[in-house]
């Protein structure tokens, strides 16, 4: 008989323990968001980052040990993607309606979401390497990290900045179009997916299949043009 | 399910591959997106239909599309000391953006659709 302690040297440097939790721990954030009626602020994103980040600073594991488990989900942002296609092309009759509405809103958006972080993180005195790390926050994560590392950013930080923009998005956009009185599900849908990317797109399909839909398509759209716009904006700007 | 997964990943390695060999400066996933999309409405047009499995599959990846960015979020404690003094003006600058971005996105697309006399 070993000792439970061997066991949990064992256990904490396999990435089956990691993986596990990560999927765990998933589960239990989506069954408090159900319970709380998908309170915007109970999001499962926002509270599965919170109980693993809490687990693995209180039992000392560094952040590598548990990607090696959790990079199996990770890897699967590519797939999830391309899925996109699907609702695309089973309501390609309400996305061909709203093409002109879409290219404006995606063209100004996509922007404003560069040109924000360059005025304000000037104004707030950010070091420059942040600002690069922070241009490409609203694409979605594997598309904004080479970005930013094309560029001389540092990839890691913008995973962070990207995945804290999702989940702002996530949370503010219900409460913010309600108090604007929007009730256009489709332009709710694309703004959120355009600033929020896949964690805009997924409250989105929590709230409406349209709205979702069209944020999938903003988020589709928007890691194309990020990919132009920023390296355009901090050639001029930066 | 095999068969979903496997053509999912399949049109991803076809994006990549001609992100790769073009040098088009396109995240290979969004290629193929819309080769994917493009397969759809192509057997649709001839009466096929390849893509149950594919659509099985998509539905599962959507519905948890949150999961996915666990693993990179949980980053955030990776995160080096020396962001800790510029961590208050970053959420300041973060959050504004993404309000900004939500509020003139949104307002874009219901004045350009009410311009071209959309509903």
């Amino acid at each position: 008989m070993k000792h439970p302690m061997e066991l949990w040297v064992y256990l904490s440097t396999s990435p089956l323990l990691w993986l596990t939790l990560t999927l765990l721990v998933w589960i239990v954030a989506t069954t408090i968001s159900v319970r709380l009626k998908r309170h915007p602020l109970a999001n499962p994103v926002l509270i599965s980052i919170v109980l693993l980040s809490c687990t693995l600073w209180m039992f000392n594991v560094p952040y590598e040990r548990f990607f090696a488990g959790a990079q199996f989900i990770h890897f699967l942002l590519g797939p999830a993607t391309v899925a996109i296609a699907i609702p695309l092309f089973r309501q390609w009759q309400k996305v061909r309606q709203a093409l002109v509405p879409m290219g404006a809103a995606l063209v100004v958006g996509s922007f404003s979401a560069v040109l924000s972080i360059i005025v304000m993180g000037k104004w707030a005195g950010l070091s420059q390497d942040v600002l690069i790390s922070f241009l490409p926050k609203s694409a979605t994560a594997g598309v904004a990290m080479s970005i930013s590392a094309s560029l001389g950013g540092n990839p890691s930080l913008t995973a962070v900045l990207v995945i804290l923009t999702g989940i702002v998005g996530a949370v503010v956009v219900t409460p913010f179009m309600n108090a604007m009185r929007i009730k256009d599900y489709e332009a709710r849908g694309f703004a959120v997916g355009l600033t929020s990317h896949g964690i805009g797109t997924a409250r989105a399909f929590d709230v409406d299949e349209t709205a979702g839909l069209f944020a999938g398509m903003a988020m589709a759209l928007n890691a194309i043009a990020t990919s132009v716009v920023v390296p355009l904006l901090a050639r001029l700007m930066l | 399910m095999i068969k979903g997964i496997a053509l999912l990943l399949l049109f991803q390695l076809l994006g990549e591959s001609l992100v790769f060999t073009s040098g088009i400066p396109l995240p290979g996933p969004v290629v193929g997106l819309v080769f994917l999309f493009v397969a759809m409405q192509l057997c649709k047009a001839f009466g096929l239909s390849l893509f149950a499995e594919t659509e099985a599959a998509a539905d599962g990846f959507l519905a948890n599309l949150g999961l996915l960015f666990v693993p990179a979020g949980v980053g955030i404690i990776a995160l080096s000391g020396e962001l800790q003094s510029q961590a208050s003006a970053i959420l300041l600058v973060l959050v504004a953006s993404a309000v900004l971005t939500l509020a003139i996105t949104v307002w874009t697309f219901i004045i350009v659709r009410r311009l071209v006399g959309g509903k």
